[in-house]
């Protein structure tokens, strides 16, 4: 007679490890400084700290496209400055208020995307690539003819407008501050919450089955196919969901700036050129990478700033040794030696074998 | 001294071995067959001494020579020339570049655009371009993969030709009958191992069946 | 409008465009590599010839003559020993040491010749033209197309009837196999980027003449020459002169109904027959 006591495996899929475990209560204390900043710092270190955050950002979203989605763009400027000047336009056009301006930043910016996708999907590798600039420049072009806006010059937002803006005032009157101030105050805790939304919605997307199916995406189209992952779609939506967040981005940047013109809002050393070096040197595909890259540009933003042309010449440099003697960047280098994941979204089978009594299996 | 040897030769892909110490000789002027299943490790054996897979250089020797470190373009100046498994014409080119691409960077030519049309009708360019390099050792890769037989037949009815024409020859090859019927020696194959070696006359019926599925039944 | 004058500078200038092109689609068709430095590599010739000329007092034409051994020994090296590492199934490492090189290309010239606009004079040459009927045809322009016709022949000649031109399309095709013919790819690739040096250095000569440049006028270029290689299509040199053509005559239709149109209108053009025709106008090769 067969003897057959069914396994009783306690394997259980777990993502966090213990280095994520410490990260994340570390985060909050971070977050939560962060948040206090403003009752404590100058101006200076409040612009210097919106300008690292805000690039983050913009970091984390082509990381996403780039690392995540197999989706190479050298066009997001277009982003950046459509949503910038749908913010220009809301606010000097229609009236509104900046923060709604920013809002409405983004949803063009998502609307943007649509047509974009349906031309550059036709693309792909290094056509995309090329594709992407392209549209870039049409987008900047076009808006160059808009007269309303400054035409090719650009334009500054109304006087006031900013001074205007929700919670101003609060926050003036709360710290004690002057109203320019005060502006760059609520700026900057915008740029922390869209950090942290936007570390926060690519972390959980890429947990989620979704970010399951673009890893399978990337490795093999056909292979993932076959189990029922669209990759069109997927592409098209993390596309999409990139495109709002730079637009955002875009549109928050230029009420702080308050002055726009085409030849900035779509810079590509500005929007493109820097966010691809911080990216590749903290390390492409990690969301940890881009966190380590844009302090390190940073750093070195600040010892080179006299040096002019020097300081894009060495970035160039440095990028391009890196990608090709240490492609995972700065940050894999440290993870590959070490192990540690601090924003894990590998799922790891563990748990044991319990015991079996399995008997009677065939000879031989 | 042989024209090749092969000692312990191991070969990987990524962390996946697939040959565990083969040692195999071609002397000059014969021609040897390597018959094996399916992974057995045939292939592996040709593009290991062809410098498509990386070994150890005194893993295989040619006339004495360490080659196995070698990469394909330095093996085929040396005189080894193979025919790729599936053919592997290319498809930018005529069938007449096929054949002239064979000879790139080599000059004198024992083979010539007409003799090789005489030789063969179908495999006659994957061979013939193979031919054009004047090789000393010509690697046939399961020449006859989807061939009918009467043409297989005719391309081993022409071996006689290109040994006279200088050229010793390993084929691998998974029709048993015609491996023997063509090859003075021959080399048995399984999971990256040789399990057999001698001449077709010497060998049983039981014997390679033995060695080519091995013999694990109790 | 004068139609005819509009398109017969149009053809003309797309012949400067298929100039750009031709260098940007030989090395993709052999290595499946876009070089995003590109229209950098183009400023960097122009600059050379400019010196060459400035420095030795010569002409345009004869600088433009003794500026491609820099030029090739550059692209050589730079494929053999940067380039091809890059190279495998992974697209980013190609696009982005690519972009990197671009930027730095960019910024070295920036310091070393400042951000001032330069032309390479052409003496006379410069406003010369030449009367066919009702349309007067520039000589340079003309020349500038004329070099294009030139240069794609010499192409073809290399591509189909050249022992290098077969290994070329050999590795192209399949680069394992180009091995056991005894071809070389890493050389291969080297050679095809030296050889699409010399092609920037003549298209280098013709942008220089024509019109002011600067250091960071390289992208655009890139972006003129990925255009008229996808509408012309790939594989095919005289499609990249096609595809160089309707971009230069898209461009000056524009032009021709509003002056700020004409890069607009080029775009525009590309994205239409992004649309319609993916693949390009008259594709030839096997992807």
């Amino acid at each position: 007679m067969n003897d057959h006591t069914l396994p009783s495996p306690a394997w259980t899929v777990s993502m966090r490890t213990r280095a994520s475990s410490v990260s994340a209560a570390v985060a909050l204390v971070v977050v939560a400084l962060a948040f206090a900043v403003p009752f404590f710092a100058t101006r200076a270190v409040l612009q210097d700290l919106f300008f690292i955050l805000t690039m983050l950002v913009l970091a984390q979203g082509w990381n996403l496209l780039a690392g995540y989605a197999g989706l190479v763009s050298v066009g997001q400027q277009a982003f950046v400055g459509f949503g910038a000047y749908a913010m220009f336009a809301a606010v000097s056009l229609l009236g509104l208020d900046p923060l709604a301006g920013i809002l409405i930043g983004g949803l063009a910016a998502a609307a943007l995307a649509v047509p974009t996708a349906f031309f550059v999907f036709r693309l792909e590798g290094a056509y995309f690539a090329v594709g992407t600039w392209v549209i870039a420049e049409v987008v900047r072009l076009s808006l160059a003819q808009w007269k309303a806006l400054g035409g090719g010059t650009g334009t500054s937002l109304p006087s006031g407008a900013t001074r205007d803006m929700a919670g101003v005032r609060l926050v003036a009157d709360w710290l004690g501050v002057r109203a320019a101030q005060a502006t760059d105050i609520v700026c900057y805790w915008l740029a922390l919450l869209l950090a942290v939304a936007t570390v926060g919605l690519i972390y959980g997307l890429l947990r989620s089955r979704h970010g399951l199916g673009l890893a399978a995406v990337r490795d093999n189209r056909e292979a993932a196919r076959s189990i029922g992952v669209d990759p069109l779609r997927i592409k098209s939506f993390v596309y999409l969901v990139v495109a709002l967040v730079t637009g955002l981005t875009g549109a928050l940047i230029y009420v702080q700036k308050a002055r726009i013109s085409p030849d900035a809002a779509f810079s590509v050393p500005d929007w493109t050129a820097y966010v691809i070096f911080i990216v590749v040197i903290g390390g492409i595909g990690t969301i940890e990478g881009p966190i380590v890259g844009v302090v390190v540009f940073f750093v070195l933003r600040n010892l080179l700033a006299d040096y002019g042309s020097w300081y894009l010449l060495i970035l160039g440099l440095i990028g391009i040794v890196i990608m090709l003697f240490a492609p995972s960047g700065l940050w894999g280098l440290f993870a590959n030696r070490t192990g540690i994941q601090l924003f894990p979204v590998r799922r790891i089978l563990t748990g044991t074998h319990n015991a079996q009594t399995i008997k009677g299996v065939p000879h031989g | 001294m042989s024209l090749l040897e092969t000692q312990g030769l191991t070969a990987f892909y990524g962390d996946f071995q697939a040959l565990f110490g083969v040692d195999l000789r071609l002397e000059e002027g014969e021609t040897l067959a390597v018959i094996g299943a399916n992974g057995a490790g045939k292939s592996t054996l040709m593009r290991s001494i062809c410098g498509l897979i990386a070994n150890s250089a005194d893993q295989i020797r040619f006339e004495g020579r360490g080659i196995g470190a070698l990469a394909a373009p330095d093996i085929v100046r040396l005189g080894i020339a193979m025919v790729p498994e599936g053919r592997k014409l290319f498809p930018s080119l005529s069938v007449e570049e096929n054949l002239l691409v064979g000879c790139y960077g080599r000059s004198g030519r024992v083979w010539t655009l007409d003799t090789i049309y005489d030789l063969f009708q179908q495999q006659m360019v994957a061979i013939g371009r193979a031919l054009m390099s004047n090789p000393r050792i010509l690697l046939c890769d399961e020449i006859s993969l989807g061939l009918a037989p009467v043409v297989i037949r005719d391309i081993y009815a022409a071996f006689p030709k290109i040994r006279a024409g200088g050229a010793s020859i390993v084929v691998v090859e998974q029709d048993i009958g015609q491996a023997l019927a063509v090859a003075d020696r021959v080399y048995c194959l399984m999971e990256g191992r040789v399990t057999l070696t001698g001449t077709p006359s010497s060998l049983t019926r039981d014997a390679i069946h033995a060695a080519y599925f091995g013999a694990h039944t109790t | 409008m004068n139609w005819l004058d509009t398109i017969v500078q149009g053809v003309l200038l797309g012949g400067l465009y298929a100039l750009f092109a031709a260098g940007l689609g030989l090395v993709f068709g052999i290595m499946r590599l876009v070089n995003l430095a590109h229209g950098d590599l183009i400023v960097l010739a122009a600059f050379l010839v400019l010196l060459l000329a400035s420095a030795l007092g010569l002409s345009p034409f004869v600088a433009a003559a003794l500026a491609p051994p820099a030029m090739v020994a550059f692209g050589w090296g730079l494929q053999f020993v940067v380039l091809n590492r890059t190279l495998g199934k992974d697209i980013l490492p190609p696009l982005l040491v690519t972009f990197g090189l671009s930027i730095v290309i960019q910024n070295g010239l920036l310091e070393g010749f400042s951000a001032d606009s330069r032309r390479i004079p052409a003496g006379a040459l410069e406003t010369a033209s030449l009367q066919f009927g009702p349309v007067s045809v520039g000589t340079m322009p003309l020349l500038t197309f004329l070099s294009a016709i030139g240069v794609i022949v010499a192409l073809n000649l290399i591509f189909y009837h050249t022992d290098l031109g077969r290994a070329f399309r050999a590795t192209s095709d399949d680069r394992a196999t180009a091995g056991l013919m005894g071809i070389r790819a890493d050389r291969i690739f080297a050679t095809a980027t030296g050889l699409a040096m010399m092609v920037v250095t003549i298209a280098a000569l013709y942008l220089g003449t024509r019109a002011n440049f600067d250091p960071t006028m390289g992208p655009a270029r890139l972006i003129y020459a990925f255009e008229a290689v996808i509408i012309g299509g790939l594989g095919s040199f005289w499609g990249t002169l096609a595809g160089g053509i309707i971009l230069g005559v898209s461009q000056t239709i524009g032009a021709a109904i509003n002056p700020e149109w004409q890069i607009l209108a080029g775009h525009v053009a590309f994205l239409l027959v992004l649309l319609a025709r993916p693949r390009g106008l008259f594709p030839r090769a096997v992807d």
